[in-house]
């Protein structure tokens, strides 16, 4: 695979009055081409300057965005504009044009880029049918539902044959059901198509749905990154951790006895492994925390068992756990 | 009630106020328009921002907002009489008309223009909208019905003006309200053209909203 998007030494700050803050400091970061990619992070982390600095929405105070290889700062206007034709965006609150039709909407794109009108509408219908809005072509957004209202967005951002989708929280204007929708579109579309996605998002179960690859996203920096499998897996930083496990549960006292935490990565959680286990070493344990998720059909997560004081126990758990390649570490201090 | 001579008077009187009404708020437009979408455009949160000339335009179209209409129709006869000649009657007016009113129609403009999503002009540019494909493809027609409210207010306060040229001689109702209901105490034809007056300012003010509804897509 090749990278469409490289970041390097991205920097971001505002003057806010006579101060300057960094929303963005220091990101790196290779996007391949044909790959969902995700940022998630806590509000205000600076996903949404980062997104728009991808298309020069928002321009960086220091270092360099690359489009295919091409440095954005070193386009002039005209020449943003047309690399913007290739990079196109849909937003959280649709942004669509109230005063065109659905159609007519989905046409914009193609006027800006001069495509000739016939061209255009038939272009349009076409997208409409993808989305499966075709019977919505004369309608005004104002009569569409938000789901319906995203939908029209795609049609209009896939216009002009982008290689590239950036969603800066896409999803989160809509119900469960209707996201879903729409994120199994955008998948649809990542793969019939093959335009890279880069989704931002502060949802956990947008990036688990469909993304290939995950930056988190902390403080202004990029915390962690890696497939999502692995970084959902075993998240190493705190905010990894925090964004992994919400509602991960650390408050509990388990007294003096040790525990240990094993981390599923998708190969063995659905083997009963903690039964057979018990049956092998026979050594109780005590279940104090399991959270194991599906993440791209395969189960992921993590359990806490707390073990006697034995240290020979310890020892049979800890090697029969090894010996089934899982990820097993001693928690001193679970508190 | 009144002769002919005088319905004739205030027949004539009331097609001059339309047509200095409307012949001004077109000239007023041409320039007005212009101002506003430059106002906003370069703006220092707008899609060109230029500092230096938003704000001297602003001054200018302050300074010219403040002055009185009356003082401005006078101290402007030297100039209006180089433009069409001379400094009396309806053509006169105009001149006084749009130069008094186009700043006051950039302002409407301004704040129309200004009533557009920033989230939409963001997605256009995110999609390599020029300046000025984002103004006649984004920022007017997504203010359209503002601007068509904006254009009923622009025309009943041109209208408003227009009487008041009469001190000058410029013709139309205000005029013949002024010299016989003013001037020489009769009330009875200072009512019928006011009447008039309002009858059109009614008129203009009811269609322009019709319109302005008619152009809103955002209703559900
Ligand atoms: N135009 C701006 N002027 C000043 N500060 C800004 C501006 N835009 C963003 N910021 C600041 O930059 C930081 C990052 O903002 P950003 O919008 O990128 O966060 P985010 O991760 O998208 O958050 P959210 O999930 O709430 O959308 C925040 O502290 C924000 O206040
Ligand atoms: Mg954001």
């Amino acid at each position: 695979m090749s990278t469409i998007i490289r970041l390097e030494h991205l920097k971001k700050d505002y003057a806010v009055g006579k101060d300057a803050i960094t929303a963005l400091n220091d990101i790196n970061l290779e996007i391949e081409a044909g790959e969902v990619f995700g940022i998630i992070g806590a509000s205000g982390a600076g996903k949404s300057t980062l997104v728009r600095c991808l298309n020069f929405l928002e321009k960086p105070t220091e270092g360099h965005v690359y489009f295919e290889d091409r440095d954005l700062a070193k386009l002039n206007t005209k020449e943003l504009n047309v690399a913007r034709q290739s990079i196109s965006m849909i937003f959280q609150q649709f942004n669509l044009l109230m005063q065109r039709s659905v159609l007519r909407n989905v046409m914009f794109p193609m006027e800006i880029a001069r495509v000739p009108k016939e061209e255009r509408k038939k272009r349009a219908m076409e997208l409409l049918e993808l989305v499966g809005l075709s019977d919505k072509a004369k309608v005004y957004p104002a009569q569409l539902s938000g789901g319906q209202k995203q939908r029209v967005a795609i049609a209009r951002a896939l216009a002009n044959n982008p290689k590239v989708l950036l969603c800066d929280e896409a999803t989160s204007a809509l119900d469960p059901t209707t996201t879903r929708e729409v994120l199994e579109l955008l998948k649809n579309i990542n793969q019939k198509l093959g335009i890279t996605i880069v989704i931002i998002t502060h949802e956990m179960m947008v990036i688990e749905s469909i993304c290939n690859r995950v930056a988190i996203i902390a403080d202004s920096r990029i915390a962690e990154i890696g497939p999502v499998k692995e970084i959902f897996a075993r998240p190493s930083t705190e905010a990894g951790r925090k964004l992994v496990y919400p509602d991960g549960d650390r408050n509990i006292h388990f007294g003096s006895r040790r525990c240990i935490r094993i981390v599923f990565d998708g190969r063995s959680s659905f083997e009963p492994v903690i039964a057979n286990m018990i049956l092998d070493c026979k050594v109780p344990v005590n279940i104090i925390y399991a959270n194991t998720k599906n993440i791209n059909g395969t189960a992921t997560g993590e359990m806490v068992l707390q073990l006697s004081d034995d240290e020979k126990d310890y020892e049979k758990v800890f090697a029969y756990l090894k010996a089934r390649n899982l990820t097993v570490e001693e928690v001193r201090n679970y508190v | 009630m009144f002769d002919k001579i005088i319905i004739n008077m205030i027949v004539e009187g009331f097609w001059d106020s339309i047509y200095m009404t409307l012949v001004s708020t077109v000239f007023a437009y041409l320039i007005g328009l212009p101002l506003g979408i430059i106002l906003v455009v370069t703006d220092k949160d707008g899609v060109k921002p230029m500092v230096w000339l938003n704000r001297g335009l602003g001054v200018i179209i302050n300074i010219l907002r403040s002055v009185p209409f009356l003082i401005l129709l006078i101290t402007i006869i030297p100039f209006t009489r180089w433009v069409t000649g001379t400094s009396i009657g309806t053509t006169a007016t105009i001149v006084p008309l749009v130069v008094a009113a186009a700043p006051f129609i950039a302002r409407v403009v301004e704040s129309s223009l200004k009533e557009v999503d920033k989230g939409v002009i963001e997605a256009a540019q995110s999609m390599g909208t020029s300046t000025f494909q984002l103004i006649y493809k984004v920022l007017l027609p997504e203010s359209l019905p503002s601007l068509v409210v904006g254009a009923a207010l622009a025309v009943t306060t041109i209208l408003s003006y227009s009487a008041l040229a009469g001190f000058t001689g410029g013709g139309g109702l205000g005029d013949i309200a002024i010299r016989y209901g003013y001037n020489r105490y009769q009330t009875d034809i200072m009512l019928v053209t006011v009447a008039l007056l309002v009858v059109i300012v009614q008129v203009l003010q009811e269609a322009g909203m019709k319109l302005a509804k008619v152009c809103d897509k955002r209703r559900r």
